[in-house]
């Protein structure tokens, strides 16, 4: 089970005088149960990357085969693959339009033909898998907090069982809290449900605490796709391509040159803190007082 | 007093039933007193539904105390002779840059603001010209806004109210939607307007790195200011924040992580620099 993009490229606006090269040669596979950050500044191709994925937009050349069948082959059941791999978009709590929490929910398994109690149930299970207080269920969308929302938008989107979730953005415009509150649920459903997850983020303290492989893309090629420690060794590249490492990466590299011997792959708080704690004791330093 | 200063201010929501009745009553701002100096680059923090939007909706009179008083450059927001002033005195940003860009074109779009002041052809040019100056987007003037980038498209948006001559510019989340060069590029801008224009900058975010430069810093839990100083008396206390379902930068929580462990070193660290000088001289 796996996605497997191939050489594809993607031209907006053939013959209009403004075209523009959105994709260029991209190949990538994506295996099950990854979890992947894919980074990016705006405009880099990984929204279209994305769409690209799941169908919503077709590649002007190559192919995308989703467990091992060209999804562009004309028999292909396009409707399906929608199901499977997952999309939430940006601020997704914009889509919400029903009377209460859980018809929300049930609206797109409601698509599939299945039976009210499957319906129900897929329902029941995803607003449980984001997390969401069942004294909710009943109440409008509306009245809920903005991370309250966007966790039942996400529930709308785990009731359609997908093999794999793509997330843009989810912690945008959320607290600190709320951010890792949404981070810390899409990661247990990662555990626990054994689905893909691809997480479009901004926050590179965020990507670095979560994902096991980071794609960068920039204008519209991807420049790096490897483990995040290896990926932020290259931050000063990283800052060419508008983006930048986790604060400890710099902390680490900027400790390093003044002669502490620290450990640079450190990308989050707990791993600078005990590499420089090992550092100084190694120094003989104020580590042991 | 200062350049915008609350008193007892309060901000009520009515919920209201499908007949109409008021059903039940949100206490949004729940009695704030605070009192900005002019000229002072100030942060407001609070988690989503803390009140901090609310507040800042206030101070460009979008909306009106329910009760108290909030004065902008000493005029009440609530007297409706005063809503005008109160806008050109007072400009906002928001965190969509597309919802904010009316404009075709970039020069265009900035001189929206002062030709409805009814500012003079000739000095609406001038205003145009020294805002895209200040924002560093005079290169972008004849092209279309939605060819920008997020971060170029919130300069834009800044440069619009900086043509409106405002004393204070209030950013709400200006930089949620950017990656990370928007975020540095727009908030480089703000700090600028602030030291050379002299603009008051009141900034709402929920990132904890841009306001470790700031004056002072307000955080809002329930409608209420429960902590108010500087970023090193704020970041400093990081369980607090913490509860307050806030954070604190990296470098101030890898200092916390180390007095944890028993080494010594200063409590309100903000930047990377300083983490770096502090943890070298223990060596």
């Amino acid at each position: 089970m796996s996605i497997k993009v191939e050489n594809v490229n993607y031209i907006y606006g053939i013959g209009s005088g403004f075209e523009k090269q959105a994709l260029k040669d991209v190949n990538l596979t994506i295996n099950d149960g990854e979890f992947i950050g894919l980074i990016g500044h705006t405009g880099s191709g990984k929204s279209t990357l994305t769409q690209h994925l799941n169908g919503l937009v077709k590649a002007t050349s190559g192919a995308i085969y989703y467990n091992g069948q060209n999804i562009y082959d004309e028999k292909y059941n396009m409707r399906e693959l929608r199901s499977k791999v997952g999309l939430v978009f940006q601020y997704p709590e914009h889509q919400l339009f029903e009377e209460t929490v859980f018809k929300d929910v049930c609206f797109g398994p409601s698509n599939l033909g299945l039976s009210k109690d499957e319906i129900e149930e897929r329902a029941y299970q995803a607003l449980k898998n984001v997390g969401l207080d069942k004294t909710f269920y009943e109440q409008s969308p509306f009245e809920l907090s903005g991370g309250q929302k966007r966790r039942v938008a996400i529930a709308g989107v785990l009731a359609m069982k997908p093999d794999v979730l793509i997330l843009d953005e989810p912690t945008a415009g959320l607290d600190p809290r709320g951010r890792d509150e949404i981070l810390d649920q899409i990661a247990l459903l990662h555990k626990t449900e054994h689905i893909t997850i691809i997480l479009v983020s901004h926050s590179m303290e965020d990507v670095a605490k979560y994902v096991g492989r980071i794609i960068v893309m920039n204008r519209g090629e991807v420049l790096f796709d490897d483990i995040p420690k290896k990926v932020f060794k290259n931050y000063k590249k990283l800052e060419e391509v508008g983006l930048a490492a986790p604060q400890s990466t710099y902390i680490m590299n900027a400790l390093k040159e003044r002669g502490l011997d620290v450990d640079t792959d450190a990308m989050t708080v707990e791993e600078a803190a005990t590499s420089i704690i090992k550092a100084l004791k190694e120094n003989g330093g104020a580590g042991d007082d | 007093m200062g350049i915008v200063k609350t008193a007892k201010l309060v901000y009520e929501y009515l919920k209201h039933d499908e007949e109409g009745n008021v059903e039940a009553v949100n206490r949004a701002i729940d009695g704030v007193d605070i009192d900005i100096e002019e000229g002072q680059f100030i942060a407001v923090l609070g988690h989503n539904g803390s009140g901090k939007s609310t507040f800042a909706k206030h101070i460009n009179a979008l909306i009106v105390p329910t009760e108290g008083t909030m004065w902008v450059d000493g005029l009440k927001t609530d007297e409706e002779q005063n809503t005008i002033k109160v806008r050109q005195t007072a400009g906002m940003v928001f965190q969509n840059p597309d919802n904010q860009i009316i404009g075709t074109i970039v020069e265009e779009d900035v001189g929206f603001g002062p030709e409805n002041l009814g500012v003079p052809t000739q000095e609406i040019w001038e205003r145009v010209n020294k805002s895209l100056e200040s924002v560093h987007m005079t290169e972008y003037r004849h092209h279309s806004p939605n060819k920008l980038s997020g971060g170029q498209k919130q300069r834009v948006a800044i440069a619009g109210v900086i043509a409106m001559h405002p004393k204070c510019i209030v950013l709400d989340e200006p930089t949620a939607m950017l990656d990370p060069n928007g975020r540095k590029e727009v908030i480089k801008a703000v700090h600028e307007l602030n030291k050379k224009e002299k603009i008051t900058v009141i900034l709402i975010t929920h990132y904890m790195d841009e306001v470790i430069d700031a004056d002072k810093v307000y955080v809002m839990d329930e409608g209420k200011v429960v902590m108010e100083g500087t970023p090193r008396e704020i970041f400093s206390q990081v369980d607090k924040m913490k509860d307050l379902r806030l954070d604190v930068p990296q470098a101030t929580e890898i200092a916390y992580e180390l007095r944890k462990s028993g080494i010594n070193i200063r409590a309100d660290i903000l930047s990377i620099d300083e983490l770096v000088n502090e943890v070298c001289q223990l060596k």
